[in-house]
């Protein structure tokens, strides 16, 4: 390992910590972030990268291709199967309708030849995998309808992406100069047919290695209790089944998804993931910060109307298909024009083909790079596109913010807000409905506010993180405030902003577990309430009578043990800042369980008190 | 002869650790005419389904508030039954007439002595007079108060003794069951304990 190894890390490390923090404290996407990073350490702005940022690309695509294991292993092939009806027809629709448009637009513009033509429109139809799939996570969207439908348009792009691969070969007719590229397959020169055996070969190997080889493999694994020896099988298996697909001349991403989708049921997927998923952030942020340091400025300010107006134009273009894809599947208008922004870029994969057919000779390596630097722009415009659809165009074609109510009306704001109205807060909602008691709810689902909104109740839509929404729906004058968001990140800094600009607002905080309390706790939320307290305790108890213990025994042990767990935790989340560092790992939760354990040992709950039980009486009688 | 069904409600709160109680339910009698009626299993959390226990009532003629004695009354759930069933407009009030005419006593489980328990005694007090609030809450349902079934001494009490209480208690739910009663007969005893040994002796 040579000091410019060092120096290359400490430039990349350096850059995504410093400027992803600034784009997260602006309220921008960590994506951007890492682009920006990209761009700042790139040739045309500080130059500490130069020339091997094509190397830490090819380097970096391996994040995406283990996102798409982490999603494989999310999506069981029951699940998948659910969705095949979205995938091919949403998926099929957007490929052949924004190919034969830029085709076409092109073709009739530039004087391209058309396997050029056919070429760039094939590679720019695609979205990014990544940027959606990113985003989608920190927006809390992959659970809504667009988000559905942006997944299975990615997916049916990402498997687009093995046949448009063999079929550019075809196009330049004879004089191949093969570069020995990394696209192409060391099957490539047997015949179509046993090709084709042989990809289904491999698919049908991939399926069975992962039932009969890879689980009992990881079995064995599990056993040596070496965290680093399963986090290596981990990696291993991602790696082997990406060089496998590459061998074959398959995509390493579809490679790794198949795999993931094998694995979904195996009794590993929890650990599987939490292995996976730093490496993938890891190389994720690498990736981006790659997009950003390979804009080439240079060609940009040589032509840049060329490469503005094929970028805005091209942009327009997917948006009007997916739109329009949308309308045929009748999405409301909010979750489509989230669905068409967010999948307006040009993704990842079009590098890839861009790529291939400029060793192919297909493409002259200006027009390539000038292609490249078309795509790593758009990549470059969704977060901001998302932003402005957010902030000015959603409010006037979608679910309004607000609800506009007849001018008689006095608008006078309900003293409950529950923010966040999934299963967790519509509960909540509908039991103080039935005690007359009427909340204002906030939610960012636009088809349920939608839904809310018929049956009456008065509902805000958007992000409940958002100091001016809060105050819309009537924070400063409300008695109570329920935050019973999903997602526990959220949920938290729900919390602290009304904390920090409404201190004197009642806040009742859902947490999903012990972890996300303690979170709490350090924010200084006294009324937290534990999804896995409860429910766990009720069931235990449940348990108890099952086992022939007196119901009312049983529920009062149930009791006890709520009012203990909630007083330990108070004291554990004082004790555990005296470890250096606090990270919720796998490890430090065992610690925890550990410790509770321990601490339930030195209680002894039936002894807490003796109402109605004469022993102690007995004894004293006997005494006498 | 006409059959009586009886409805026993019971209340411990911790039953698993009263031997004297669980012999008594042990012999209840399984009978189609003899409903045991758990108020601590059924409410764990005190949630009592009213019009439930109501229809019970009503599908009864003799109701047993069967329940050891803490503090000279009943076990709380047992006050909660009373306080939230015996409605007005239903069981008293001018048309609340749902129990008249219905039979009711106690059975009573206490640790201390039956000695105790007069004027000269610890207790200061016999157990009919510590029951008042019930008898008198009878009353005010229209429904005949009977002289309680009432066991002593459990703290001290050998299995054997145990045993014999629960027969004689199983044989009072029968005999209860198969014949007319005699309410001021009966109420001339001090216990039920002594009228039914009575009883049973001049039967045989």
């Amino acid at each position: 390992m040579n000091n410019g190894f060092f120096v290359q890390a400490i430039i990349y490390l350096t850059s995504a910590i410093v400027c992803v923090p600034v784009a997260k404290k602006m309220g921008l996407s960590s994506i951007l972030g890492y682009l920006f990073a990209g761009i700042i350490i790139g040739p045309f702005v500080l130059g500490f990268i130069g020339s091997e940022g094509q190397d830490i690309m090819h380097f970096a695509e391996f994040g995406v291709v283990m996102m798409l294991f982490l999603i494989g292993l999310e999506l069981d092939p029951y699940k998948f199967w659910k969705m095949r009806k979205f995938i091919l027809g949403m998926g099929s629709l957007q490929m052949i309708g924004t190919t034969f448009l830029v085709f076409l637009l092109c073709q009739m513009i530039l004087d391209w030849n058309w396997q050029t033509t056919l070429v760039i429109a094939l590679s720019l139809s695609l979205s990014s995998t990544a940027i959606v799939l990113q985003t989608l996570k920190e927006k809390g969207l992959s659970q809504t309808s667009m988000g559905r439908s942006s997944f299975a348009v990615l997916l049916f792009q990402d498997i687009a992406v093995i046949p448009i691969l063999a079929i550019i070969p075809l196009l330049v007719s004879g004089n191949v100069t093969e570069t020995g590229g990394n696209h192409t397959s060391y099957i490539s020169d047997f015949a179509a047919w046993l090709q084709t055996l042989i990809v289904i070969g491999t698919i049908v190997f991939v399926y069975f290695s992962g039932r009969l080889i890879i689980v009992p493999m990881l079995r064995m694994v599990a056993k040596t209790r070496l965290q680093e020896l399963f986090t290596a099988s981990a990696l291993l298996l991602v790696v082997a089944v990406s060089y496998l697909m590459q061998l074959v001349g398959l995509s390493p991403a579809l490679g790794a998804f198949l795999a993931g989708v094998v694995l979904a049921n195996s009794e590993f997927r929890h650990e599987l993931e939490g292995d996976i998923a730093p490496f993938k952030g890891l190389l994720l942020g690498l990736f981006f910060i790659g997009v950003g340091a390979s804009i080439n400025f240079q060609l940009i300010i040589e032509n840049p109307l060329f490469i503005l107006l094929f970028g805005a134009v091209l942009t327009a273009v997917k948006f009007l298909v997916l739109f329009g894809i949308g309308k045929i599947y009748k999405k409301s208008s909010d979750q489509n024009l989230l669905f068409s922004f967010g999948l307006s870029q040009a993704g990842e994969f079009g590098f890839v083909i861009l790529s291939f057919s400029m060793q192919l000779n297909i493409l002259p390596t200006i027009l390539a790079n000038q292609m490249m630097a078309i795509i790593a722009l758009s990549m470059l415009s969704t977060p901001f596109l998302l932003l402005m659809n957010e902030k000015w165009i959603d409010p006037f074609f979608g679910v309004k913010e607000i609800q506009k109510k007849p001018h008689d009306k006095i608008d006078e704001h309900n003293e409950v807000i529950i923010a966040g109205f999934g299963h967790f807060g519509s509960t909540i909602g509908r039991l103080l409905k039935a005690n007359g008691v009427q909340a204002t709810i906030l939610d960012h689902d636009s088809d349920r506010v939608d839904l809310l909104r018929k049956m009456g109740f008065k509902v805000y839509y958007g992000d409940a993180t958002r100091l001016e929404l809060l105050k819309a729906a009537g924070a400063e004058d409300a008695k109570l405030f329920i935050a019973a968001i999903d997602n526990p990140e959220v949920n938290l800094s729900v919390v602290e902003i009304l904390r920090k600009h409404f201190p004197n607002l009642n806040i009742l905080t859902r947490a999903r577990n012990r972890v996300d309390a303690y979170e709490l706790i350090d924010h200084g939320v006294n009324k937290i309430y534990r999804e896995t307290l409860y429910t766990a305790v009720h069931l235990g108890v449940d348990a108890l009578i099952e086992l022939g213990h007196r119901k009312y025994s049983a529920t009062r042990q149930g009791q006890r043990f709520i009012k203990y767990d909630e007083a330990a935790i108070r004291k554990l989340a004082a004790k555990r800042h005296d470890k250096m560092a606090y990270l919720a790992t796998v490890k430090d939760e065992i610690e925890m369980q550990e410790q509770l354990l321990k601490n339930d040992m030195h209680i002894n709950f039936s002894a807490a008190d003796h109402a109605w039980d004469s022993e102690h009486l007995k004894k004293e009688i006997v005494g006498n | 002869m006409s059959e009586h069904n009886i409805l026993i409600l019971f209340a411990h709160p911790l039953l698993e650790k009263s031997y004297a109680n669980q012999a008594l339910v042990k012999h209840i009698p399984s009978s189609k005419n003899i409903t045991f009626h758990d108020l601590y299993e059924e409410y764990p959390e005190f949630d009592i389904d009213v019009n439930r226990e109501k229809k019970l009532l009503e599908q009864h003629d003799i109701i047993i508030w069967h329940h050891p004695l803490y503090w000279y009354s009943c076990p709380p759930l047992l006050k909660q039954w009373i306080d939230m069933v015996l409605e007005h407009g239903w069981a008293y009030g001018k048309n609340g007439n749902a129990l008249a005419g219905k039979t009711v006593f106690q059975v009573i489980t206490t640790g201390g002595a039956q000695e105790n328990y007069c004027a000269t005694g610890k207790d200061r007090y016999t157990i009919p007079e510590l029951l008042q609030p019930f008898i008198q809450s009878a009353k005010v349902c229209k429904m005949n108060y009977l002289s309680p079934f009432v066991v002593h001494g459990t703290h001290q009490m050998k299995g054997n003794d145990i045993e014999e209480i629960a027969k004689l208690y199983a044989q009072l739910l029968t005999h209860l069951s198969k014949n007319e009663l005699n309410v001021e007969e009966i109420n001339t005893f001090h216990y039920l304990n002594q009228w039914i040994t009575k009883q049973l002796t001049s039967h045989e």
